[in-house]
């Protein structure tokens, strides 16, 4: 697609939708969002810079194979969830710390957090593996 | 190794699997290696598994230490462990085999992740015991099942695969229907929880009619009568392991669902919903057989019979007697290992002649009397001739539908069995005895080169044959696990109480007495129960 | 309301079965989304329809102070829709793939696999 519009402002959209992808995945902490939607978010902001330039050019950007955001995506959520077995509790259960911060007071990252993390990465893969087969077909 | 570890095992490994062949997505070597490697791996956890059953008798894990009923459960009872078990070796068989005889750009495709997805579903269909998680783990299995059907995309692929997809998807929406009526009529999903709960349902109409909205769900996916035509339209199409893989899983996790919702669920109303179910096993038999006799080439003959020996593990279900089930458990132990190996051997047949149609085969009891030996002992064990585990299973069952006096299904199950003889000694003679058909192409007709090649071709075969004869040769202890399986199925209460260590149960029916005397040791392996009910999370954020 | 979404639920159903037995492919696929789609429909009503709150307890309270909505169809749904969007993207790939292979969409052509 040759839209100067879309061009000009993909540079300004790509970062902010990239931004909120993020803040998506972790208000997803205690609230509505979460890694599925931070994923999507995120693949359609490079869904859209594939658009507008080219798959060639978004899988430059992105760096990394997006099957490699899938395995890896998978195996940080299994491990999220296996790490509980370590400590005698049950699969999938949320294991909680607490890290105090200067500047944001305290925290409470947990292993839920690493498992939306890997839904985060492997919803990303999938939809980016859709897209770039479609463009480059 | 703990209980908890076992129990999740079967299936985090093929999803740990999955996620090392997706990052070593590009070489092939890495892609067979670690294939075959997970599937040893899921071997071995199976065993433990039923190790610690075995030891345990009912082993419960609940998901995230939501107590149950609001969290998921996993239960690993000696049906779920001797099904995982199985698993596991089909699928290490199968993934030895596919070495050679998948090509490389389905490879390249992704065949070996897809074979983990679609273990990993199987597991969790066999291990699950919340009725909309068992919906996610058909889908997962159902998803990996279209991709492994379509891979490679022939022709005959294409055709069979959009019979066996909307024939799917259809029983996928009723099953989805009926976990929407159930949740309204019960409010639960939870096997356990609604177990308990329907059996002081006042409404008997509507219990009925959520039983026959399952029976139609799980059997079109178990493929019983009339609702097998996916199954001969699509399992002959694609790669040789791929069916052999599909017809030693697929139609059994239908099975397994049946049996588990038919003994713990739906038991109020035996008079109707187990007289049908033994007319249907009746006609699965009768139809499956016939359609495998006018059939002539071999995969196509085997798909038949695999619709015909559902209805024969239905028939224990349907008969509802302790020798009965445990016919039925005899029976899937053995068809699972005996029809996979017939269609692994189908594979190399249809290797050495280039093609499976009877008529153009022959003559490879001369030239390859190995396989001739090995087919025959599989044939001859799924015809059910002594000492082969095939015999053990059908006596059983025919003792078990003597002894509740139903003698339609027995003399059905009997002759069934020997129109299977018979179907047996025609690709034997077609493609063993008789001499080759003079136009067969030599290069066709040729055998693996290398040493590795061969062992990879035979090695697997040669694994199930050697069960084939062992289940026959050591029919006591296998008769043992089947009857104590049996037992645990037909104990509600056991299972119930092993799920839900809180519940009161009313007055106990009849056959379920000793429950309590079960449940005893199991007390301190429950997570759930020791901490707080409310919330498993430490604290909460702002 | 029950009424109007049962009768919903009945429609497309109907609608569903009805697609599925033309013989395009394209058709039934169309069929097989509505009959996802009233299944989908049938948890959503079977769960009761009331007008309640987000099933979210506020901080410091133990449990909700209004009547919520049960929250559990609605994860079942958003479960399902997941599922059937994937089966059913997948299941659009495939008969376009006959279509190119096969060079048509017409069910009664598709038989030689059958027996």
């Amino acid at each position: 697609m040759d839209s100067v519009i879309l061009k000009t402002a993909i540079r300004f959209l790509l970062p902010l939708l990239l931004l909120a992808s993020v803040f998506l995945f972790l208000r997803g902490h205690n609230e509505p969002g979460g890694g599925f939607v931070g994923g999507l978010v995120a693949s359609g902001a490079i869904a859209l810079y594939a658009m507008t330039c080219s798959a060639a050019a978004a899988r430059q950007m992105v760096r990394v194979s997006p099957r490699v955001l899938i395995g890896s995506g998978l195996l940080l959520a299994l491990g999220s969830g296996l790490a509980p077995l370590f400590f005698g509790r049950p699969f999938l259960t949320g294991l909680w710390t607490t890290v105090t911060t200067a500047s944001l007071g305290e925290l409470h990252p947990g292993t839920p957090l690493l498992f939306d993390l890997g839904v985060y990465c492997v919803v990303t893969g999938v939809t980016l593996v859709f897209i770039f087969s479609l463009l480059e077909e | 190794m703990s209980a908890q570890v076992a129990v999740i095992l079967p299936i985090a490994l093929p999803l740990a699997t999955m996620a090392v062949l997706v990052l070593a997505w590009k070489s092939i070597p890495a892609q067979k290696i670690i294939g075959v490697g997970g599937s040893t791996l899921l071997l071995i956890s199976a065993a433990a598994l039923w190790w610690q059953v075995d030891r345990n008798d009912i082993l419960v894990l609940q998901v995230g230490n939501w107590p149950a009923p609001f969290g998921i459960t996993l239960v690993a009872d000696r049906l779920s462990a001797i099904m995982v078990l199985l698993a596991g070796l089909m699928v290490f068989a199968v993934s030895v085999y596919s070495l050679v005889t998948i090509d490389d750009r389905r490879v390249e495709f992704g065949f070996h992740p897809l074979v983990q997805l679609l273990l990993m579903g199987v597991c969790g269909a066999f291990l699950t015991g919340d009725l909309f998680n068992l919906y996610v783990w058909f889908e997962v299995m159902l998803i990996a099942s279209f991709v492994l059907l379509t891979l490679g995309g022939e022709r005959g692929q294409l055709e069979g695969a959009i019979k066996y997809v909307t024939l799917n998807l259809i029983s996928s929406a009723v099953f989805l229907a009926a976990i929407g009526v159930i949740y309204a009529a019960t409010g639960t999903l939870n096997m356990a929880d609604l177990a308990l709960k329907l059996r002081s349902f006042p409404d008997e109409g509507i219990v009925s009619v959520l039983a026959m909205l399952f029976l139609i769900a799980f059997g079109t996916k178990a493929a019983v009568f009339p609702l097998f035509f996916w199954l001969p339209a699509s399992y002959h199409t694609p790669p040789v392991a791929v069916s052999a893989i599909f017809a030693g899983l697929l139609t059994k996790v239908g099975v397994y669902s049946l049996i588990r919702t038919f003994t713990l669920m739906f038991v109020t109303d035996l008079d109707f919903t187990h007289n049908l179910l033994l007319l249907i096993a009746g006609l699965t038999m009768v139809t499956g057989v016939l359609g495998a006799m006018a059939q002539s080439e071999i995969r196509r003959i085997l798909s038949f019979h695999i619709v015909s020996q559902i209805g024969y593990m239905l028939m224990g279900l349907a008969l509802f007697t302790p020798l009965a089930l445990a016919g039925s458990v005899f029976y899937i132990i053995h068809h699972i290992v005996v029809k996979t190996n017939l269609f692994l051997i189908g594979g190399v047949v249809e290797r050495h002649c280039g093609t499976g149609r009877l008529a153009e085969t022959g003559g490879l009891s001369g030239s390859a009397p190995v396989l001739a030996t090995l087919f025959f002992l599989s044939a001859m064990s799924l015809a059910g001739i002594p000492p082969l585990s095939g015999f053990f299973a059908k006596l059983t069952l025919i003792q078990g539908g003597l002894e509740a006096e139903r003698y339609a299904i027995v003399a059905a199950a009997l002759g069934v069995s020997l129109l299977t003889m018979f179907s047996m000694t025609k690709i034997w003679a077609e493609v063993f005895w008789k001499p080759a058909p003079e136009e067969a192409l030599p290069e066709a007709c040729g055998e693996p080169h290398s040493m590795t090649d061969r062992f990879s071709l035979y090695g697997p075969i040669l694994l199930l044959a050697t069960f084939t004869v062992g289940i026959g040769l050591m029919a006591g202890p296998v008769m043992k696990a089947s009857l104590a399986t049996a037992r645990q199925l037909l104990d509600q209460d056991a299972y119930i109480q092993a799920v839900l260590p809180n519940s009161r149960l009313p007055e106990s029916e009849a056959g379920a007495a000793d429950s309590n005397a079960d449940v005893g040791p199991l007390a301190g392996q429950r997570p759930a129960a020791q901490e707080s009910p409310q919330s498993p999370r430490g604290g909460t954020v702002e | 309301m029950d009424i109007i979404l049962a009768i919903t639920v009945g429609g497309l159903y109907a609608a569903g079965i009805y697609m599925m037995l033309r013989r395009s492919v394209v058709k039934l696929l169309i069929g097989l989304g509505l009959l996802s789609h009233a299944a989908n429909l049938l948890i959503f009503t079977a769960g009761g329809v009331i007008r309640g709150r987000v099933p979210v307890v506020p901080a410091g309270e133990m449990q909700p102070l209004e009547t919520i909505a049960d929250p559990l169809p609605q994860a079942l749904i958003l479960t399902a829709i997941v599922i059937s969007f994937a089966v059913l993207a997948f299941a659009l790939v495939l008969i376009y793939r006959t279509c190119q292979t096969l060079g048509t969409d017409d069910l009664d052509q598709l038989k030689a696999t059958d027996t």
